[in-house]
């Protein structure tokens, strides 16, 4: 486990007027600045810092991947032998069209899947040769596998902090 | 979308600077100037082809507790169910999959036991069990998408 860095208010300021997006002016960290009635370096010390211990796990644009033509989106699930995953779960993070990636509890015996893959394609088919990808990757260690496919978004907000 | 504006997309998925300009600071890698650069942000914002542009907080080390859960809803209930869990907030994301484990949504708290609490509250509001899954171990999160 990661040790939890603490946050002061002033942090968490900073977290309340930047979480829904930076402002888009030349100055952006200025802007924050007045808002939360620091100094501009002050605000900027701080999310440097924030960068350096994970808790910006980074700053840019977040695409939307419909818009881009992602229109295939699989939660790929995987049965993995526990005391593989953690080394199998770093080379399938680093594929290219792996976006996020996890070692979750099974539930057995409906759910006997412990490790998760998001990937990402244009279409099913793009979708299905990545998860072949996958699974060679994985090899004997894949004692079953499904993709999910999203269906509907029913609720999509940001994860947000409250005020 | 132009050959610039997938440029954009591409090159600032991460590393937007912390600076006094940091829009003029990117804008020179591409030869355009700083209100360019902005007014294709906005614009591109705007017509939703990105969701956000900003810092992405790492909600479980902001003391926050993060988990993805699944519920076996029958199709004749699942309306039923989605407004019950849509209308709470600690629920950020929900989806429908293909799967018999129908409905999967990520639950956002403050605390562990907000968590336990919210989903206590959707099984009994709900009447179905929910599968808990909180992350063991994060291997990769982010996104490398091409525009």
């Amino acid at each position: 486990m990661n040790p939890e860095p603490a946050i002061d208010g002033i942090d968490r300021q900073i977290i309340l007027a930047t979480q829904s997006g930076l402002p888009l002016e030349p100055q952006p960290y200025h802007a924050v600045a007045r808002q939360v009635g620091v100094s501009p370096e002050e605000v900027m010390a701080r999310m440097r810092r924030m960068l350096v211990t994970g808790m910006i796990r980074r700053i840019g644009v977040v695409p939307n991947h419909y818009a881009l033509g992602y229109k295939a989106n699989g939660m790929t699930v995987w049965d993995v032998p526990d005391e593989k995953v953690d080394e199998l779960g770093e080379r399938v993070g680093a594929l290219d069209f792996v976006s996020h990636c996890y070692h979750r509890p099974r539930h057995l015996p409906d759910w006997p899947y412990n490790f998760f893959a998001m990937v990402h394609g244009h279409d099913k088919p793009e979708v299905e040769a990545q998860v072949r990808q996958i699974a060679n990757l994985l090899g004997d260690a894949d004692r079953g596998h499904e993709i999910l496919y999203s269906t509907r978004i029913l609720k999509k907000t940001g994860l947000r902090i409250g005020g | 979308m132009d050959e610039l504006d997938r440029a954009i997309i591409n090159e600032l998925q991460g590393g937007f600077p912390i600076s006094d300009q940091p829009f003029a600071e990117v804008a020179a890698r591409f030869n355009i100037t700083e209100q360019e650069l902005i007014a294709r942000i906005d614009s591109l914002l705007e017509n939703k082809v990105l969701s956000r542009f900003g810092p992405m907080y790492h909600a479980e080390r902001m003391g926050g507790s993060l988990s993805l859960a699944a519920m076996k809803i029958p199709v004749e209930d699942f309306e039923r169910v989605a407004e019950i869990v849509n209308a709470m907030p600690e629920v950020a994301h929900n989806y429908a999959r293909d799967h018999i484990l129908s409905m999967w949504f990520v639950l956002a708290t403050e605390t562990p036991q907000a968590h336990a609490r919210a989903l206590k509250k959707i099984e009994r509001e709900t009447g179905y069990p929910v599968y808990d899954m909180p992350k063991i171990k994060e291997y990769f999160v982010g996104l490398k998408l091409t525009a």
